[in-house]
């Protein structure tokens, strides 16, 4: 997952450090992070894991660093699989 | 406060005494003005926002904004002079709240009422708030900044200026802190005059400044969260009250002409009743939204964390652009209502100074930014 949510800030989170090596606790607004960036990392990584974000995780803590975007994907990839079942 | 009937009533009374008689010429002159600025000062009304627990007048948002609406009735430039020092209190009250802000507010907003001021916009970046060219440089406790602004209304009458600026020199343009930049710490070298179409008393010049104090000036909150939480909304919902002021006039003017026309005739309703008819269901919307905007800003404060939602961001953004076309559309229906009189400078129907205030609207941020970052937010949000 780590590995995916990398590859999408490098993609679409248009900062200027690299997001392969960057640490996971790292503050990705100070980074350089923009809130237009961070909505279309949001986009790509609704693609990318087959998930939505509900409307209490659209802040900007939620995209705040990739521990953090970990975190709440991982709450909505595994209630997705129970609610598919 | 002292109630919101005693508040209202004050002004009122404030507005007709001082703000009323000054503000065509301080139009004419692109004049600050000052006996206006006073008269507020004296009422305390400029620590108005300022919670009672620091020792201000503990005012809600929309209580303010019922004043901004006032102000603007007789003076759109006073009223945005007011509103936009609102805008910088409400930043400091609730993103300031280290030991050194909070005196600074208890000391100079509400010991002193101070007049702050804003530089947002930077040469060479247009109208992108939310990125910065100038950088703060700090070390051994203290801070320098320098930043070309080209815009700061009231920047020579100010006793403090909130300033943004990318956190440190190698920050990103959108990694930007807030720094309140203190007079005698502050210079302002003018670089551009103030002489336009519109809101000519606010005097925005555009100005070199440079600030030299304690980092303590540095207010904690990144400006992403200030901005979102707080100086958006907030500047959102107060200029939108500036502009429904310059409506009130316009609506009042055209009142006031076609009752004129009813006597003249009575028995035959004017021609022009129709069309006061059709002005009333532009402006009695525009109001209620206006004011709708503002009471959630309260109730978000103590209920659930509306505020930096995207649902309310789109709220702020949508009263924004519909209040700055409004304005517009409804001193061009006062104008088609009173006709000549209405194009004359010199009849007690001239509309031509709410005609050029209200076209600023549009350009306080420009409205092509505020929806492209509204039609960003839409590709999110969900329905509320
Ligand atoms: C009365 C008044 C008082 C002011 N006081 C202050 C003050 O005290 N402090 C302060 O800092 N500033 C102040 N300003 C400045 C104001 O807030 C704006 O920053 C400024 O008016 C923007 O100027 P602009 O139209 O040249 O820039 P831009 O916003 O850059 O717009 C220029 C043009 O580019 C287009 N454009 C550019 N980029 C985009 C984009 N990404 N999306 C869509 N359209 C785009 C716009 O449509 C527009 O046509 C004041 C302005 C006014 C009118």
């Amino acid at each position: 997952m780590e590995q995916m949510i990398r590859q999408v800030l490098a993609d679409y989170g248009r900062l200027p450090v690299d997001a392969m090596t960057l640490d996971v606790d790292a503050d990705l607004y100070r980074c350089g992070l923009t809130s237009h960036a961070s909505v279309n990392v949001m986009l790509a990584l609704e693609d990318a894991f087959d998930v939505e974000f509900p409307q209490e995780l659209l802040r900007k803590k939620t995209f705040e660093s990739i521990f953090a975007i970990e975190q709440a994907l991982s709450g909505l990839v595994t209630s997705d699989r129970v609610s598919s079942v | 406060m002292r109630g919101d009937a005693g508040l209202s009533d004050r002004v009122h009374a404030l507005a007709l005494e001082y703000v009323a008689p000054a503000a065509d010429e301080v139009d004419r002159d692109a004049r600050f003005p000052k006996e206006s600025i006073e008269a507020l000062r004296s009422e305390r009304l400029l620590s108005a926002l300022v919670p009672a627990n620091l020792g201000g007048g503990g005012a809600r948002l929309s209580d303010i904004a019922a004043v901004v609406a006032e102000l603007g009735r007789h003076c759109a430039s006073t009223a945005m002079v007011f509103a936009m020092h609102q805008i910088q209190v409400a930043c400091l009250v609730r993103h300031g709240d280290t030991a050194f802000l909070t005196d600074y507010v208890r000391e100079e907003v509400v010991g002193g009422e101070a007049l702050l001021a804003s530089a947002t916009t930077e040469v060479g970046i247009g109208g992108d708030v939310r990125s910065s060219s100038c950088a703060v440089e700090a070390g051994g406790g203290r801070f320098r900044l320098h930043k070309q602004a080209p815009v700061i209304s009231y920047g020579q009458f100010a006793d403090a200026i909130l300033a943004t600026a990318r956190r440190c020199e190698t920050s990103p343009p959108s990694d930007q802190v807030l720094v309140l930049c203190r007079r005698p710490h502050l210079s302002l070298e003018p670089i551009s005059d103030w002489d336009t179409f519109g809101f000519r008393g606010t005097c925005s010049l555009g100005f070199e400044l440079d600030a030299d104090d304690v980092d303590d000036c540095i207010l904690s909150d990144p400006y992403a969260d200030i901005s979102e939480r707080t100086m958006l909304p907030v500047s959102h919902i107060l200029w939108a009250h500036v502009w429904l002021g310059i409506a009130d006039a316009a609506v009042s003017t055209a009142r006031a002409h076609v009752r004129r026309e009813a006597r003249k005739k009575p028995g035959a309703t004017p021609p022009a009743a129709v069309h006061l008819a059709e002005l009333m269901a532009v402006y009695l919307p525009f109001r209620a939204v206006a004011e709708q905007v503002a009471r959630h800003f309260d109730e978000s404060e103590h209920g659930t964390d509306t505020l930096g939602s995207l649902a309310f961001a789109i709220e702020c953004n949508s009263l924004k652009v519909a209040a700055s076309t409004l304005v517009v559309d409804i001193v061009g229906r006062a104008m088609r209502i009173c006709g000549m009189t209405g194009y004359r400078e010199d009849s007690e129907f001239a509309l031509g100074r709410l005609l050029r205030d209200a076209h600023g609207a549009t350009l306080m941020v420009n409205n092509d930014r505020i929806l492209a970052n509204s039609a960003q937010m839409l590709l999110v949000a969900k329905e509320a």
